[in-house]
C-alpha cells in the first residue's frame, strides 16, 4: 500500500487531469463512431472513397509526434534554443495538417461529395471537423509553451506542462490513426 | 507533494503575484481585491458559494416556471390578467398560450435537471467537500475550477437570453427530440430558442468536464497522508463517481447536440428522412431521429444518477453524524454506488421501449433495469439499519435526509413498473412517469441538497441557518410534495398523458379536474415555501447565529477540523494526518473519535 501511494504521488495532478480529458474526448468520439456504426446498419448507406491527402496529413502528423517528443527531451536538457525550434515546427506540422484536411474536405466536395449530402458523407466532415480542432487546440497550447518560453521575469524549469502538451499531442495523433482506420474499414 | 505543486502552479499563472509566505505556516490567504476574492475566485470554497447561489437563481426561475403552467393544468378555463403583465403575448387575456406552455415545461425541465441539479447541486457539494474532507489545501488545478464555473455561468447567461428572445425558448421537450427539434419552421420555439438552448448546453457540457476533471484528479492525487481510498467519507466517493459518470457520458451527449446543430444549419441529415414541414417536402433523406434518442439517453440515464449519487452520498455522511453511529455496511455503500455507476451505462434504452425497439434487446434491457433495484435496495437498508437504534438528533439537516430516503423508496419502487417493457406499453408519457422521475429524482435529490445546506452552512458562511423556518420548510415541502405527485401516479395509469395543453376537452380525463386542481394549490404553496428558505438561506448569511465551536455537529470528519471561517489554503499550518475510517461515532465509549486521532493501543491490537 505504501508502495502504491508513493507510486501514485509521482504523477502530477495535472497530467492524471489530462488522462481523464483524454478519457472524455475519447468518450466523444465513441459517440460519433457508434452513431455511424447505427446509421451504417440502415438501408441505402451510400459508399465512397476517402481522399488520397488524408493518408499524406496522416504522416504529417506522425512528424509531429516525432518533433514533439524531441522538444521534450531538449526542454529536459535546458537545450532551449533547440526547444523552440522544435515546438515551433511542431506547430507548423500541426497547422500543415489542418490545410491538408481542408483540402481534403475541398475535393470531397468537388468531387461531388457536399456537407449536405448522404449521411456517410457528412459524417466524415463532423468527424473529422471535430477532430480537427482539438489538434488546433493543441496548437493554441504550443503557442503558450513558445510564448513562456521568450519570458524573462519568471523562468519556467518545470517540464511538466510541456509533458503534458507532449501527451496530449500523442493522444490526437493516436486518435487520427484509429478515425482514419475505421473510416477506412467502415465503409 | 501534490499540494504544493497546484498551490504553487497558480501563482505562476499570476504572473508576478508577489507572495511573501513562509512555506512551512502554509498561510495562503491570499490579499486580493474584490474581483480575485469574490469573482474569479481560485478559492474552492468561494467557487462552491458562487454555485449554490446561482443554481439558487436558477431553481427559483424553474419552479416559478412549473407554478405558471401547473396554474393552466389546475385551472384551464380561468384568467389571471396578472400574467399578461408579467408574460406579454404569451399570456394574452390571462391564460398562457399553448406555445408558452411548451416552452415553460421544456425551460422547466432543462433548468431543474442540468442548471439545478446538476450544476447547482455537485458543483456546490463536490467543490466544497472534495478538497475540505480528502485534506487537500485546494482542487489539482484551481484555475480550470474557476474556469468551470465561469463557463457555467456563461451557459446561464445564454439560456437566461433565450427567455427573452422575440420567438422565445426551446420549446420542443427537455430532450429535445428531432426532428421538431432540428426544424425551426416547425414550430416557433425550433427557431433562435433552439440554437441558443444547445449553445448553452454545449458551454454547460464544457463546465462539467473541466468540474469533473477536476474532482477526480482531486480525490485520486491530492488526499492528505493516511487517507486511503477507504478511509474516504462515503461522501467523497459519490462525488467521485458522480465526475467519473459525467466525464464519460456528457462527451457523447456534445457529439449528439454537435450533429443536430448540422442538421439544423449545413443541411445535413442525420436525423432526418423524408419530412413534409407546413406542406413541403424536405430535401432530407436517409436520417434516423431514434440515432438521436440513443446519443441523448446515453448520458440521459447516467444524467439521473449524476444528479441522485451525490444526495445519496451526503445523505448518507449526514444520517450518520446524527445518529451517532457508525454507517452501515461502508463497502456495501460503495460497491453498490459502483454498481449503479456500471449499470447506469447500460440501460438506456429502457427510455426507448416504444421507439419500434427490438422487443428482444428490450428484454436485456429490462433485466439490466430491474438489477438496479438490488445496489438500491442495499443503499435503502443501509440508511435504514444505520439510524435503526441510532441517538438520533433531529437538526435539519437529518430530517431532509430522512426525507431523502423516504421519497426515494416511494420513488424508485415505481421504477420497477416502468423498467418493464410490457408495463410500459401502457404506462410510457403518462403522469405516471411524472411522478415517478420527479420523487425519486427531482424531489429526492433536492432533499438531499437542502440536507447538505443545513449541514455545511455553518461551515460555508460561520453561521446557522434559522431552525425554526428550517422545520416549517421540511415538513411543507416533504407534505406537499406526496401530495402533488401521489395523486399523479392515479392519473398515469388512468392513462393521462403528459406534455398536454389542455385536459378538459378529454372525456376520460374530465375526472381528473378537481384533482388537477387540487395539485397545483399544493404546488403554490410548496413553493412559497421554497421562497422561505430562499429567504432564509440569504438572511442567514448575513444575520444567522453565530458558530462558535470549529465542531459544531461534533463530526469525525475533516472539515470540521479548520477553521471556523477558513482561509484559502484551508489549514493553517500542516494538514492533518488521518488515522482511521470517517465513522467512529460511539465507539469504545466515546461518542465520536475524529478522523485525526491516531489509533490507540487496544485498537491497534484489534486489527484496525
Amino acid at each position: 500500500m505504501d508502495a502504491m501511494s508513493l507510486q501514485r504521488k509521482k504523477i502530477h495532478p495535472h497530467k492524471y487531469s489530462l488522462w481523464i480529458a483524454m478519457g472524455s474526448i475519447t468518450m466523444m468520439f465513441i459517440g460519433f463512431t457508434s452513431a455511424y456504426v447505427v446509421k451504417r446498419a440502415q438501408a441505402n448507406w451510400f459508399t465512397f472513397q476517402l481522399p488520397v491527402i488524408f493518408w499524406i496529413s496522416t504522416a504529417i502528423i506522425l512528424t509531429s509526434s516525432a518533433t514533439i517528443q524531441m522538444a521534450v527531451k531538449q526542454f529536459r536538457n535546458r537545450n532551449m534554443q533547440r526547444y523552440k525550434q522544435l515546438i515551433t515546427l511542431t506547430a507548423i506540422l500541426g497547422v500543415a495538417f489542418a490545410v491538408c484536411q481542408w483540402i481534403g474536405f475541398k475535393q470531397m466536395n468537388d468531387m461531388g461529395l457536399p456537407l449536405n449530402g448522404p449521411a456517410s458523407v457528412s459524417f466524415i466532415y463532423v468527424i473529422v471537423s471535430v477532430h480537427l480542432l482539438h489538434v488546433l487546440g493543441g496548437v493554441v497550447a504550443l503557442l503558450i509553451m513558445f510564448g513562456r518560453a521568450f519570458r524573462t521575469r519568471v523562468r519556467t524549469y518545470s517540464a511538466v506542462p510541456i509533458e503534458v502538451a507532449a501527451t496530449y499531442w500523442h493522444f490526437v495523433d493516436a486518435l487520427w490513426i484509429y478515425l482514419l482506420i475505421f473510416l477506412s474499414i467502415a465503409r | 507533494m501534490s499540494n504544493e505543486a497546484t498551490l504553487h502552479s497558480q501563482e505562476v499563472i499570476h504572473g508576478a503575484h508577489a507572495h511573501d509566505h513562509d512555506h512551512d505556516g502554509h498561510d495562503h490567504h491570499h490579499e486580493g481585491n474584490f474581483i480575485s476574492k469574490y469573482v474569479f475566485s481560485l478559492d474552492h470554497k468561494t467557487i462552491a458559494k458562487q454555485f449554490l447561489i446561482t443554481g439558487i437563481i436558477w431553481a427559483i426561475i424553474g419552479a416559478f416556471f412549473s407554478v405558471l403552467f401547473r396554474l393552466q393544468l389546475g385551472f384551464p378555463d380561468a384568467t389571471f390578467p396578472w400574467l399578461e403583465s408579467i408574460l406579454g403575448h404569451w399570456a394574452k387575456g390571462g391564460r398562457i398560450t399553448p406555445e408558452a406552455y411548451y416552452a415553460l415545461v421544456t425551460m422547466h425541465g432543462t433548468i431543474l435537471v442540468f442548471f439545478v441539479l446538476t450544476a447547482g447541486l455537485s458543483g456546490t457539494f463536490s467543490n466544497l467537500l472534495i478538497p475540505l474532507q480528502v485534506g487537500a489545501r485546494d482542487m489539482a488545478s484551481p484555475l480550470m475550477n474557476c474556469m468551470s464555473y465561469w463557463a457555467f455561468f456563461l451557459a446561464s447567461v445564454v439560456m437566461m437570453s433565450s427567455l427573452f428572445v422575440q420567438t422565445g425558448p426551446a420549446s420542443g421537450g427537455w430532450t429535445a427530440y428531432p426532428p421538431l427539434s432540428a426544424l425551426g419552421d416547425a414550430s416557433i420555439g425550433s427557431k433562435i430558442g433552439m440554437d441558443l438552448w444547445l449553445i448553452s448546453m454545449a458551454l454547460f457540457v464544457v463546465s462539467q468536464l473541466l468540474g469533473g476533471l477536476n474532482y477526480i484528479s482531486t480525490i485520486l492525487n491530492m488526499r492528505t497522508k493516511g487517507m486511503t481510498m477507504t478511509k474516504m467519507p462515503l461522501t467523497i466517493w459519490s462525488f467521485f463517481f458522480t465526475a467519473v459518470l459525467g466525464v464519460l457520458s456528457f462527451p457523447v451527449l456534445l457529439s449528439g447536440f454537435i450533429l443536430l446543430l448540422f442538421d439544423r444549419h449545413a443541411g445535413t441529415s442525420f436525423y432526418l428522412s423524408e419530412l413534409f414541414v407546413a406542406g413541403k417536402a424536405l430535401p432530407n433523406e436517409g436520417g434516423s431521429a431514434i440515432l438521436y434518442q440513443h446519443l441523448f439517453w446515453f448520458l440521459g440515464h447516467p444524467e439521473v444518477y449524476i444528479i441522485i449519487l451525490p444526495a445519496m452520498g451526503m445523505v448518507s455522511e449526514i444520517l450518520a453524524v446524527n445518529s451517532r453511529k457508525p454507517i452501515f455496511g461502508y463497502l456495501a455503500m460503495v460497491g453498490s454506488m459502483f454498481a449503479i455507476v456500471i449499470l447506469a451505462f447500460l440501460v438506456w434504452a429502457h427510455h426507448m421501449f416504444v421507439t419500434g425497439l427490438n422487443p428482444f434487446l428490450g428484454a436485456f434491457f429490462v433485466l439490466l433495469t430491474l438489477l438496479i433495484a438490488v445496489p438500491s435496495a442495499i443503499k435503502v437498508f443501509n440508511w435504514l439499519t444505520t439510524i435503526w437504534k441510532g441517538n438520533l438528533r433531529f437538526t435539519p439537516g437529518m430530517l431532509f435526509s430522512i426525507g431523502f430516503v423516504s421519497t426515494f423508496i416511494s420513488g424508485g419502487l415505481t421504477g420497477i413498473w416502468l423498467g418493464n417493457s410490457s408495463i410500459d406499453i401502457h404506462l410510457h408519457d403518462t403522469y405516471f412517469v411524472i411522478a415517478h422521475f420527479h420523487i425519486v429524482m427531482g424531489v429526492s435529490a433536492f432533499f438531499g441538497t437542502f440536507a447538505g445546506v443545513y449541514h455545511w452552512f455553518p461551515k460555508m458562511f460561520g453561521r446557522y441557518l434559522n431552525n425554526t423556518i428550517a422545520y416549517i420548510h421540511f415538513w411543507i415541502t416533504l407534505i406537499g410534495a406526496y401530495l402533488i405527485f401521489w395523486p399523479m401516479h392515479y392519473e398515469g395509469m388512468a392513462g393521462m398523458p403528459r406534455r398536454y395543453y389542455d385536459y378538459s376537452s378529454w372525456e376520460s380525463f374530465k375526472q381528473f379536474t378537481e384533482l388537477n386542481h387540487f395539485i397545483s394549490v399544493v404546488v403554490i404553496l410548496v413553493f412559497a415555501a421554497q421562497l422561505m428558505f430562499v429567504f432564509n438561506f440569504f438572511y442567514s448569511i448575513f444575520k444567522g447565529r453565530k458558530v462558535t465551536t470549529t465542531n459544531p455537529w461534533s463530526s469525525t470528519t475533516l472539515e470540521w477540523t479548520t477553521p471556523i471561517n477558513p482561509g484559502h489554503g484551508n489549514w493553517i499550518g500542516e494538514i492533518p494526518e488521518v488515522y482511521r475510517w470517517p465513522y467512529d461515532y460511539s465507539k469504545n465509549g466515546k461518542d465520536f473519535i475524529p478522523q485525526t486521532v491516531p489509533l490507540s493501543p487496544e485498537e491497534e491490537k484489534e486489527g484496525h
